[in-house]
C-alpha cells in the first residue's frame, strides 16, 4: 500500500467516525421524536368526549310524579330515574328484546341516571315535554367513534356488539352523536369507567405533594447550603456531610420509598396514601439536588461582595443574610424548581407509601388519600380497558406540559435574575 | 387542636417581636443601645417561640407511645404477642373514635374509656404546660432587656444553630435509610438464612403467604422461596442491555458534541437530548409496554422468533434511551476538559481529528468516561417503573433477552404494592432487596465519583 492510498484510507476513517457521531445524535433525537409523536397521537383524542343526544320524554307517569303539579327539587330527587332511563332507551328501538335492552343501556355511561335527573333539575320547564338530552356515551362507543377501535373484527372479539353499532350508526346519521371538548377529564376524579375517569384527584394529589415538598425542602436545603458554604469550619464532620449529600443525590428513588414506608408510616404512624407523606418522602429526595444547586450559586457570589460588607462593619450573619443569600437566590430558586420537576415525575416512592390507591374523590387537604399524576399514569396503564390508553397518553401530555413549564420557568429565572460576575 | 397550639405559638412569637422592639425603642430615647432595636425584637421572639415549640414538638412525638404504654400496661403481662397487642390497641383506638364495628368486650370498652381519658389529660396538660413555658421564657427575656443586653450575638448564634441543624438533614436522611433498611433486613435474616437468600435459585415470594404470627416464625415455610439469584441476575442483565444501547449512542454523541459540533448544533441539540433525561420514568414505562414491547413481539413473529410481550429487551432498550443523556453530557464535559496541548501535540504529528480522538483524547479521558458509565449503570440498576411496567414480574433465571425477567426494584414494588404487614417475611424481603440495592448503588457511586474526582485533579 502506498502513501496515497493510506492517506485516502485514513480520511475515509475520519469521515466514518464523524458519521457515527452524527448518527448517534440523530438516533437520540429520533427516539425523542418517535416517543413524543406516539404519546401525542394516542393522547389527543382523550380531550374529546362523545355524547349521544337522545329524545327524552319527561312524562309524569314514567317518573311516577303528579302530572298536574310542578315537581319540587325533592320530588325529583326521590324519583326513580333508573327505570325512567331504561324506558327512554327502549324508545330508541321499541322492538328491542330483553337482552337488547341491556345492550341499549350499556351504550351509555352508568351515570345516565344522574345526567337525566340533573337535566330535569336544571330545566324544570321540560317536565311533561319531550326534549333532547345529551348523555355520555359508553367507553366502547367513544373509542369506536374516535376510530381508536376497529369495527371490522368478529363480533365476539369486540366490546361493542353489532346491535349497539347499528343503533349507534342510526343515531350518527341523525346527527345525534356529537363530540365536544372533554371537560370532565379535568374536573372528574378517577373512575373505573374510562369514559368518566378524570385527573382532578391525581392533579390535586400532585399539587399537595409538591407544596409539602417545597415547604420542607426549600428552606432546609437553603439553610443547609448557607451553613456549609458560609459558616462551616473545614473539618472531618463537614466533609462527612458533603459526602452524604453527594451520595444521597444518587440513591435510587425507590429507596426513599422504603424510607417513607419504614420510618414515616411504620415509626411515626403518619397516615398512609396521603400527599403529606408523599411530599415528605419527595422532599428528602429533592433535598440534595437543591443543596447542590444552592451551594453552587453561593460559591458563584464573588468574595469581594462579602469583604465589602464585612469592611463596612456588618457581622458575618448580616453579610450572609443581606448580601450573599439574596444574590444566590435566583440560582437556588431555579435549582429548586428543577428539583420539584423531578419530584413531580416520581412514581416508585409514592407507590410504596400507598399513593396508588383507587381514589374517586377529589382530596381537599394533604391529609386525604390521593394519587398523583405519574401514579395515575401507572394505574391507568395497568388497567385492561381500551379507553384508558388514550387517557394515559393525555395524562402524560398534561404531566409533560407541567414539566416543560417548570423547566422553562427555571431557565427564565436563571437568565433574567442571575447576576453574571466577570 | 395541635394546629391551634402551633398557630398560637407562632402568633405570640410574632407579636413579641414588636414588644421587644418597642421596649428597645423606648430605652433608646435616653440611652444608647448595643444593637439595632429589631434585634431586641428577634431576641424576644426567639425566647418566646423556640422553647415552647421545642417542648411542643417533643411532646407530640412522645405522647402516642406513652399513652400506648399506659393503656397496654394492663395487658402486656399476659404473655400476648406483639402483633396481638398491636391489634388490640388499634381496636381500642377505633372504638374511641366510634368507628369500631367488631365484637365488643368489657376489656375493650374499659380500655377505650381509659384511652379517651388519657388523651384528654394529655391534651390539656400539653396546652397548659406549653403555654406556661412560653409565658415564663418570654417574661424572663423581657425583664432581661436593657440598654446593654447583648441581643445581636445570641440571635446570630441561634440562627447559626438552626442553619447547622438544617445541614444535618442529609445525615439524618442517610441514617433513616440505613435504619429502616437494616432493621427489617436483620429480622428477615433471622427467619431466612443469609446463605439461602444470596445463593438461592428460586424466588417465589407469593408462596410465603402467612396466616398468623405463629406461622411466620416457622422457617420451613420458606425453604426455596427467597433465593435472590434470579433477581440479581435479572437486574444486571437488564442493566447490561440498557448499557448496550446507552454507551455507544451516548459516548459517540458526547464525543461529537465535544469535538466536532458547531456552536449552533451544540446550543440546540444538547438541551434537546437532555430532555430525554427529564421525562418521568413512568412515561418511559408506558412507552415500552405499549409500543416497544408489542413492536418487538411482532418483529419476532415475522422472523419466526418467540418474543414475550414483556421482554427484557424492551425494558432494557427503553432504559438505555433514558440513560443516553447522562453518558453523553458527562463524557462531553470530561472530553472538553482534556487540555488543548494534548490535541495540538497530536495534530502536529500529522494525526487526523478522529485519530487524535481515538488515540490521545479518549485514553486521556478514559477515567472520567468510566466514571460516567458507572453512574449510568447505577441509574439503570435503580430504575423502577420501566421494569415494573415493561418487563415481567415473575423472576426467571434466563439469559435470553427475549424472555421476561425481573429486577430488584420491580420485586420491591410487587411485594409492597397494596397493603403491607410489618413483621411478615415477605415485607422484610423487600427491605432486604432494598438494602442490597442501596449497597450496590452506593459502591458504584463512590467509585464513580472518586474516579471522576481523581481525573479532574489530574488536569487542574
Amino acid at each position: 500500500m502506498n502513501k496515497e492510498e493510506r492517506l485516502i484510507k485514513r480520511y475515509k476513517a475520519e469521515k466514518r467516525f464523524q458519521f457515527y457521531g452524527k448518527a448517534a445524535i440523530f438516533m437520540a433525537l429520533l427516539f425523542l421524536l418517535v416517543f413524543l409523536t406516539k404519546i401525542f397521537s394516542t393522547g389527543y383524542t382523550a380531550f374529546q368526549k362523545t355524547w349521544l343526544v337522545i329524545p327524552v320524554n319527561y312524562n309524569a307517569d314514567l317518573l311516577y310524579l303528579d302530572p298536574d303539579k310542578k315537581p319540587t327539587t325533592e320530588d325529583i330527587n326521590d324519583a326513580d330515574f333508573y327505570e325512567f332511563g331504561i324506558e327512554t332507551f327502549i324508545s330508541l328501538d321499541p322492538d328491542a328484546s330483553e337482552d337488547q335492552i341491556m345492550e341499549l343501556k350499556k351504550m351509555f355511561a352508568f351515570t345516565f341516571e344522574r345526567e337525566l335527573k340533573y337535566y330535569l333539575l336544571d330545566n324544570l320547564d321540560s317536565f311533561g315535554k319531550t326534549v333532547d338530552v345529551k348523555l355520555t356515551a359508553s367507553d366502547d362507543l367513544d373509542q369506536v367513534f374516535k376510530g381508536n377501535y376497529p369495527r371490522d373484527i368478529p363480533e365476539n372479539r369486540r366490546r361493542a356488539s353489532d346491535y349497539q353499532l347499528k343503533i349507534f350508526d342510526k343515531l350518527n346519521e341523525d346527527g345525534r352523536v356529537i363530540s365536544e371538548f372533554n371537560a370532565s377529564f379535568f374536573t372528574n376524579a378517577d373512575s373505573r369507567e374510562a369514559e368518566l375517569a378524570g385527573i382532578a384527584s391525581s392533579f390535586m394529589g400532585s399539587l399537595f405533594s409538591i407544596l409539602v415538598c417545597l415547604s420542607i425542602a426549600f428552606p432546609v436545603a437553603l439553610l443547609a447550603a448557607v451553613y456549609l458554604e458560609e459558616f462551616a469550619p473545614k473539618n472531618r464532620f463537614t466533609d462527612f456531610i458533603e459526602v452524604n449529600i453527594n451520595n444521597l443525590a444518587a440513591v435510587p428513588s425507590i429507596v426513599f420509598g422504603l424510607l417513607g414506608l419504614g420510618v414515616l408510616l411504620a415509626v411515626f404512624g403518619l397516615p398512609r396514601s396521603t400527599p403529606l407523606v408523599g411530599g415528605i418522602t419527595l422532599s428528602l429526595m429533592t433535598l440534595p439536588t437543591i443543596i447542590i444547586a444552592a451551594r453552587a450559586s453561593l460559591k458563584a457570589v464573588p468574595p469581594s461582595i462579602r469583604e465589602a460588607a464585612l469592611a463596612m462593619g456588618a457581622s458575618r450573619m448580616q453579610t450572609t443574610m443581606h448580601h450573599t443569600v439574596p444574590l444566590a437566590l435566583p440560582g437556588t430558586l431555579s435549582g429548586t424548581i428543577i428539583g420539584l420537576a423531578q419530584a413531580l415525575g416520581e412514581t416508585a416512592p409514592l407507590i410504596l407509601i400507598g399513593m396508588v390507591a383507587f381514589v374517586n374523590t377529589i382530596p381537599g387537604t394533604p391529609m386525604d388519600p390521593a394519587a398523583s399524576l405519574p401514579v395515575q399514569i401507572y394505574i391507568w396503564a395497568e388497567s385492561a380497558e381500551r379507553g384508558f390508553v388514550e387517557k394515559v397518553s393525555a395524562c402524560i401530555m398534561v404531566l409533560l406540559f407541567f414539566l416543560i413549564f417548570m423547566n422553562l420557568g427555571a431557565q427564565l429565572i436563571r437568565h433574567k435574575f442571575e447576576k453574571k460576575w466577570n | 387542636m395541635n394546629s391551634v397550639i402551633f398557630l398560637t405559638i407562632v402568633l405570640l412569637a410574632l407579636s413579641s417581636y414588636f414588644f421587644g422592639r418597642k421596649k428597645a425603642i423606648l430605652i433608646q430615647s435616653n440611652k444608647r443601645l448595643t444593637a439595632l432595636p429589631k434585634f431586641y425584637g428577634y431576641y424576644l421572639a426567639i425566647w418566646c417561640g423556640a422553647p415552647a415549640f421545642l417542648l411542643y414538638a417533643l411532646w407530640s412525638i412522645f405522647e402516642p407511645s406513652i399513652v400506648r404504654f399506659f393503656i397496654l400496661s394492663d395487658y402486656s403481662s399476659q404473655g400476648l404477642l406483639e402483633g396481638e397487642l398491636n391489634l388490640f390497641y388499634e381496636k381500642v383506638k377505633s372504638l374511641s373514635r366510634n368507628q369500631y364495628s367488631g365484637e365488643l368486650t368489657a376489656e375493650l370498652q374499659r380500655s377505650a374509656e381509659k384511652y379517651l381519658n388519657f388523651r384528654d389529660i394529655a391534651k390539656w396538660s400539653k396546652v397548659v404546660i406549653v403555654l406556661s413555658l412560653l409565658i415564663a421564657s418570654t417574661g424572663y427575656a423581657y425583664t432581661k432587656i436593657s440598654n446593654n443586653t447583648k441581643t445581636r450575638e445570641p440571635v446570630e448564634i441561634f440562627l447559626k444553630g438552626v442553619f447547622f441543624l438544617s445541614s444535618l438533614a442529609a445525615i439524618l436522611t442517610t441514617i433513616g435509610i440505613i435504619f429502616s433498611l437494616l432493621f427489617q433486613t436483620i429480622e428477615f435474616f433471622q427467619v431466612i438464612p443469609l446463605f439461602d437468600f444470596v445463593f438461592g435459585m428460586h424466588w417465589y415470594p407469593a408462596k410465603a403467604f402467612v396466616r398468623d404470627a405463629s406461622e411466620a416464625l416457622d422457617p420451613s415455610m420458606y425453604s426455596d422461596t427467597f433465593g435472590a439469584v434470579p433477581i440479581f441476575a435479572g437486574t444486571f442483565f437488564i442493566a447490561l442491555i440498557a448499557m448496550c444501547v446507552a454507551i455507544p449512542i451516548g459516548l459517540l454523541s458526547g464525543i461529537y458534541m465535544a469535538e466536532y459540533a458547531s456552536k449552533r448544533l451544540r446550543q440546540y441539540a444538547k438541551p434537546v437530548i437532555e430532555i430525554l433525561a427529564g421525562i418521568p420514568t413512568v412515561v418511559y414505562g408506558f412507552f415500552a409496554a405499549l409500543t416497544v414491547g408489542p413492536f418487538l413481539k411482532d418483529l419476532g413473529l415475522s422472523l419466526g422468533l418467540e418474543v414475550s410481550a414483556e421482554s427484557a429487551l424492551a425494558a432494557g432498550g427503553v432504559m438505555g434511551i433514558m440513560i443516553i443523556p447522562f453518558i453523553s453530557s458527562l463524557s462531553d464535559d470530561v472530553i472538553t476538559s482534556v487540555p488543548q496541548n494534548l490535541r495540538d501535540g497530536s495534530y502536529a504529528m500529522g494525526a487526523t481529528k478522529s485519530e487524535t480522538i481515538k488515540r490521545v483524547i479518549f485514553p486521556a479521558a478514559l477515567p472520567g468516561i468510566v466514571g460516567s458509565i458507572l453512574l449510568g449503570v447505577s441509574r439503570a440498576i435503580g430504575e423502577t417503573m420501566i421494569v415494573v411496567m415493561a418487563s415481567g414480574l415473575a423472576a426467571n433465571l434466563t439469559l435470553n433477552p427475549l424472555e421476561s425477567t425481573s429486577t430488584i426494584t420491580a420485586q420491591i414494588v410487587v411485594i409492597l404494592i397494596g397493603d403491607q404487614q410489618f413483621g411478615d417475611p415477605k415485607t422484610q424481603a423487600a427491605f432486604a432487596l432494598g438494602l442490597s440495592l442501596f449497597i450496590v448503588t452506593l459502591v458504584l457511586n463512590i467509585v464513580a465519583l472518586s474516579v471522576v474526582k481523581k481525573y479532574r485533579e489530574k488536569y487542574e
